[in-house]
């Protein structure tokens, strides 16, 4: 039986217009439209693209739940077995309409989804959890090249068979691991990776690590002796006791401490709560984390201008970067409303 | 604002732009084999390094050895 597919283009790749038209209403047409005949031909017999559903970009944008109800209602009407979205490249607001149509499909017409986007779209960090999106590059001029891996990723979704690793496939990594059987051991797999890295050649790391993004360096406080300082930790230092209970590893949360009648930590007055290294050294003397009785000592002889009446704390040990990018928007929301000029953070 | 770590290569990775390094993992700020006051005099060194970079206008990352 013929795979019955559904697209999604946008009004640009529909031959509809650029710009000026970007706030095309959602429209639907038989049969395969721009982009799509390339696909059709990819497919062949195995799959036929019966409808194709166009949306201007800006439209789809500014009425985002409007248009995903109009569009996925389009789409049902044809009774798809698959839908391909794209793929977008790097256009931004094309990249969000495709995924977001994408996640739909699959949440609502529980059928699987593809769509294509450069790895940078802004699509790609909002829907790459949810749906297969296939890497291309940063323009239209790689449409053949997107097309292939697409189709096959998208045949085999259809069949219900078992789709290969996002290296295998050519998709961005969804953020699912996998248990496997490998033919040697962890250890000897470690070992050998590090011998390869050290000859310089080529290894594929079986564990691959977020990448951070980067912020412009805040500017140079300009006279220290008249700055309010604040202290903020990773290194879990909390009164003794933990009172919110920050977790030793994979912190959900952080903590606000006053520094009111402190001016050295102690075993009687503080402790840390960070399970990812030996607490022996922090717990006999807090100040070796946080260095409150050098800073309070500053203060008064007037080397700060003053030293912030709370510090903040957190465990950064296994602790996601999701979290802690939502920690660190709230404690500089409340120290920058505090009037606070420069923070020392300490990690352990 | 100023990251005080023991392990520069984080900090460089996650991004800090002030990096001071510090003493070990356990005790950043401290070291356990020194008595009292010798101790506290290497924590108001390195919370001094700290103070400075943050007086020290930078461009990119930067690590105040």
């Amino acid at each position: 039986m013929t795979i019955r597919i559904v697209h999604y283009i946008n009004q640009f790749f529909a031959g509809i217009g650029g710009e000026e038209k970007a706030d095309h209403r959602p429209e639907v047409r038989e049969g395969a439209v721009g982009p799509g005949i390339a696909f059709q031909q990819a497919f062949g017999e195995e799959a036929e693209i019966v409808a194709t559903v166009i949306c201007g970009d800006t439209y789809f944008n500014e009425n985002i739940a409007a248009a995903t109800d109009e569009v996925i209602g389009m789409m049902e009407n044809y009774r798809p077995d698959l839908v391909i979205c794209g793929p977008a490249f790097n256009a931004g607001r094309y990249g969000i309409a495709c995924g977001a149509v994408a996640e739909a499909v699959v949440d609502r017409l529980v059928i699987p989804a593809v769509s294509g986007m450069y790895p940078e779209n802004p699509g790609v960090d909002m829907y790459k959890k949810a749906v297969y999106i296939i890497e291309t590059s940063n323009s239209a001029a790689g449409m053949r090249k997107a097309v292939a891996p697409m189709v096959r990723l998208a045949l085999k979704l259809a069949r219900g068979e078992k789709t290969g690793s996002p290296e295998e496939e050519g998709y961005i990594p969804r953020g699912i691991r996998q248990n496997q059987f490998a033919a040697e051991r962890g250890s000897k797999r470690a070992v050998e990776m590090l011998l390869k890295k050290l000859k310089g050649e080529e290894y594929t790391t079986e564990y691959q690590m977020p990448v951070f993004d980067r912020v412009t360096p805040g500017a140079a406080v300009k006279d220290i002796k008249k700055a309010k300082i604040a202290l903020v930790s990773s290194g879990g230092p909390v009164p003794k006791g933990n009172p919110d209970r920050i977790e030793s590893s994979s912190a959900s949360k952080f903590g606000r401490y006053s520094l009111q009648g402190i001016d050295d930590l102690n075993p009687e007055n503080s402790e840390t709560a960070h399970g990812g290294y030996d607490p022996v050294y922090a717990n006999e003397d807090l100040d070796r984390v946080l260095p409150v009785d050098v800073l309070k000592e500053m203060e008064k002889a007037g080397e700060i201008g003053s030293l912030h009446e709370y510090w903040y704390a957190t465990v950064g040990n296994g602790t996601s970067v999701a979290n802690a990018r939502r920690f660190a928007v709230e404690i500089v929301k409340e120290l920058t409303a505090a009037g606070v000029d420069a923070v020392i953070l300490t990690s352990t | 604002m100023v990251h005080m770590c023991t392990v520069v290569p984080i900090s460089l990775t996650v991004g800090a732009n002030r990096i001071v390094p510090a003493v070990a993992i356990p005790h950043p700020l401290g070291n356990p084999s020194l008595n009292r006051d010798d101790e506290k005099k290497l924590r108001r060194k390195l919370v001094e390094k700290a103070l400075n970079a943050l007086q020290t206008e930078v461009s990119g990352q930067t690590v105040f050895e």
